[in-house]
């Protein structure tokens, strides 16, 4: 079946969407999201990250309710209150990380909590039955009913969701970025079962930023942004341009604070890293007293460019000098002793140790320093140390004695950059440093990135907020599917331009 | 990832994985076999040690097919040594009251069984950790023991419990065709055929019933058994007061073999139970362990045990070794299950 040719039928559309809001505190989630899809056809859902996809899919596959507007299946008002209640609808989802047992065969995955038994004994034959023909019409051939899961790679373990989805009846089947941990022949062979599932009647919602990928399988799409429906359209009468177009328009605009640079020599160069699952290929040059930018979509291998790199992951090759020195086997102490720091995307387990305090915080990574003569390292030397941080980088905390946890995001992710400066990095690699946190205490961010780079400081930042990027940075260099593209002066970009490098579309 | 071969594993391929889990633990008790029939003397290769090591297998034994199921599903029991205690100290008080044999043993069986349901109650109920809930019932429930028992030894009549744990069982009750045509080495203490008779049945309550999948679910993935609709918090219940259950059977037949009611027995034995999962291919992240693995688990730590007392090795040596096997016998495990990964 041809890409777009949607088998248009009497009646109304498999699932409807309408006027759906939903919002969490302060923050609207959803203002208003439409959509229709058709039986038998792939809807693509499409929007930059926090454009409100995974709450809507939430909303459909009944584990969140909306806040206001309506849902039907086939022309049936549909109000899931448990995810239950949504797959006995025939909602399926799939996410990105799998719902598996791995311990379990693929039998007893597909059947688990809705065993037929007698006695307490299994009785499987039937639902073996319905597997074998679920996994023959799929045309699987690389497991079997009785394989453990724990043998499968992550393409087999999405066909046994999916096997499961079609044990279950199901007749929508959520995909959220089905092609993120996949390799290429298991992303054409998921193609090809997506295929043969819309063929057989199935509605398939299809959540990606991969432009290439929805232009391959996608019959429809619409577009979210900013928790708006502002797009939709079909496939194969949109251009990649005009898609990334709708996606990126933008309706907020920050302020970026920005002195004058003076870029300096290159100070960390890297060649042809790769990691054991991504990068595929990254290649960049560091230079003091700049802000270079790395950009591209979740799941692109910017994190593990970053931990590759930096010894927590594996490097399976590349070559990485630090100032004109090679850096044989790099591992995360050596860093340090080094003078580069990493921030951790994951402020809250790898950023700041929350029930530890301020002054404990900021010192943590130079503990040593401080010891007095006997080794010991008092609370008195390490406020002293700590005291200086919380005057420049304006704590909103009474005192350096402060645990942490009772900070805001923010303010705790000063508190991490702090920590990096008091051992002395002079390199900083940063993993999306304004996740979750406040507009105000994100200028706070960029005005203290900027103040760095000034002094002289190098700072790799990865974001997937392209307006931050294109604000603070002086070079941008885009990640996409595991490859880092080369770093052009941000003036050279624009957003259209970043978004369709990294969504694969035309550049 | 291996690319789409019709070959591919079916059930004879799950077959000859299951094997594989076992040889570990199995060549490692050929080893111990191998290395004390040359060291230890002559004793310790005949037939009728064999049978001596099966009986010292029984207490440890039985406790360890309730904590695979505990182990299978993410969980850990500390509790079992002292649930042995109350178990025979119970059985001893109700022998002693003139209960008779079968409703005394229920009794001792029904004592474990409520060493189970406070822990499973409180691991669900609560939702505190498994190792914490046990750690309080190690010591409530040998305090339990002691309290039933006056802090002393009860002395009761044994009866019909005391031939469980006898290597040479009277075998007048059997019919007199099987008497004449018994091979010497199927006498067997009646208590290594209830421990064998338990671990099939526990065996097959572990891979054919809804129950025992269920407990591979809650400790493969509890977040996803309970997305896919099973009862977690009961099913977790259950797998507590049945591992109770079990270690009260061990604790009548501890009653048994003792002929008294001793609240400071089995001190310790957890650690033991633990071992013999652990040492029959059980991960304690959950999710694996078999009743198989157990068994073998359970006959090596008796045959070590054996073997160093015939060969005159001190007690030390003994608890040396036992350590030893332990940790190497998780590390293999780790390390195969790693390059099963890759």
């Amino acid at each position: 079946m041809k890409a777009g040719a949607v088998l248009r039928r009497q009646g109304p559309p498999r699932l409807q969407i309408k006027g759906v809001t939903k919002r969490f505190g302060g923050v609207h989630a959803l203002r208003g999201v439409d959509l229709e899809a058709e039986v038998g056809e792939v809807h693509a859902l499409l929007g930059e990250n926090g454009a409100g996809k995974s709450t809507l899919m939430k909303i459909v596959a009944g584990a969140q309710p909306p806040d206001s507007g309506e849902l039907w299946i086939d022309g049936v008002p549909f109000a899931p209150s448990s995810p239950r209640e949504a797959r006995e609808r025939g909602v399926a989802m799939i996410y990105q990380e799998l719902n598996l047992c791995p311990h379990l065969s693929v039998l007893e995955n597909v059947t688990l909590g809705r065993e037929t038994s007698r006695f307490g004994v299994k009785q499987l034959d039937a639902a073996r039955g319905r597997l074998g023909q679920v996994l023959t019409d799929l045309e699987v051939t690389s497991f079997r009913a009785d394989t453990l899961v724990s043998g499968l790679g992550p393409g087999d373990r999405q066909l046994v969701e999916i096997a499961r989805a079609l044990c279950l009846d199901a007749t929508i089947i959520v995909f959220d970025e089905p092609t993120s941990s996949l390799s290429a022949p298991d992303v054409e062979r998921l193609f090809r079962v997506t295929r043969r599932l819309v063929d057989g009647g199935v509605t398939v919602l299809w959540i990606s930023h991969f432009l290439d990928e929805v232009k391959a399988i996608g019959n429809r799409f619409t577009v979210l942004r900013d928790g708006e429906t502002v797009g939709r359209g079909d496939v194969l009468q949109t251009s990649t341009d005009e898609m990334v177009t709708t996606m990126a328009g933008r309706s907020v605009s920050e302020a970026y604070p920005r002195s004058a640079r003076n870029p300096g020599a290159a100070v960390l160069s890297v060649k042809g890293l790769a990691g054991a699952s991504a990068p595929r290929d990254a290649s960049f040059e560091l230079r003091a007293g700049e802000v270079m930018g790395v950009f591209g979509l979740v799941g692109a291998g910017r994190t593990e460019m970053l931990r590759s790199l930096y010894g927590l992951d594996p490097m399976v090759s590349g070559e990485v000098e630090l100032r004109g020195a090679p850096v044989q086997r790099p591992r995360p102490s050596r860093w340090v002793e080094l003078g580069v720091g990493l921030l951790s995307e994951d402020r809250a387990r790898e950023g700041v140790a929350l029930e530890l305090s301020i002054a404990d915080n900021v010192t943590l990574s130079s503990v040593r320093r401080l010891a007095n003569r006997v080794g010991a390292v008092t609370r008195r030397a390490r406020e002293a140390a700590a005291e200086p941080w919380r005057e420049r980088l304006s704590l909103r905390a009474s005192s350096t004695r402060q645990p942490v946890r009772d900070l805001s995001g923010g303010n705790q992710q000063k508190v991490a950059i702090a920590r990096l400066m008091e051992c002395g990095a002079d390199i900083l690699l940063l993993d999306e440093p304004t996740r979750g946190i406040d507009v105000g205490a994100r200028v706070e961010v960029y005005r203290l990135l900027d103040q760095l780079a000034v002094e002289g400081k190098a700072i790799l930042m990865v974001s997937s907020h392209l307006p931050e990027l294109l604000g603070t940075c002086d070079r941008i260099a885009v990640m996409y599917r595991g490859v880092l593209g080369a770093a052009r002066p941000r003036e050279e970009w624009t957003e259209d331009a970043a978004l369709a490098a990294a969504t694969g579309g035309t550049s | 990832m291996e690319a789409e071969d019709p070959t591919t594993p079916g059930r004879s391929a799950a077959a000859a994985r299951q094997v594989a889990d076992i040889l570990g633990p199995f060549l490692g008790l050929i080893v111990v076999v191998a290395l004390f029939g040359a060291v230890a003397p002559e004793g310790f290769l005949s037939v009728f040690n064999a049978k001596t090591i099966a009986t010292q297998t029984v207490i440890v034994g039985l406790a360890a097919i309730g904590a695979t199921f505990i182990i299978r599903s993410g969980g850990i029991d500390l509790s079992v040594g002292s649930a042995i205690a109350l178990a025979s100290v119970v059985t001893a008080l109700a022998m002693k009251a003139g209960l008779g044999e079968v409703p005394s043993a229920l009794l001792g069986v029904l004592a474990g069984a409520a060493v189970g349901a406070v822990n499973g109650g409180l691991v669900t109920l609560l939702k505190l950790p498994p190792f914490i809930v046990t750690l309080g019932t190690l010591g409530a429930a040998r305090g339990a023991a002691k309290w039933l028992a006056d802090e002393q030894k009860v002395d009761a009549p044994s009866g019909g419990l005391k031939p469980f744990m006898s290597k040479n069982p009277d075998l007048s009750g059997l019919p007199g065709f099987i008497r004449e045509n018994l091979p010497d080495w199927l006498v067997l203490a009646p208590g290594v055929w209830l421990m064998g008779l338990a671990a099939l049945a526990a065996a097959f309550l572990l891979r054919r019933t809804v129950f025992g999948t269920w407990t591979t679910a809650i400790g493969s993935n509890e977040p996803t058994a309970r997305l896919c609709g099973v009862p977690v918090e009961r099913t977790k219940f259950a797998i507590y007061v049945f591992a109770g259950a079990m270690a009260g059977l061990a604790g009548v037949l501890q009653f048994g073999r003792l002929t008294v009611g001793d609240p400071t027995t089995a001190m310790g034995k957890e650690l033991d139970v633990i071992a013999a999962v652990v040492i029959g291919g059980a991960s304690l992240s959950g999710g694996t362990g078999t009743i198989l693995g157990a068994m073998i688990g359970a006959f090596l730590m008796a045959t070590l045990a054996n073997g160093c007392n015939l060969s005159g090795v001190p007690n030390f040596v003994q608890e040396i070794l036992v350590g030893a096997i332990i940790v190497s016998a998780v590390t293999l495990d780790g390390f195969r299950s790693r390059q099963r990964a890759s």
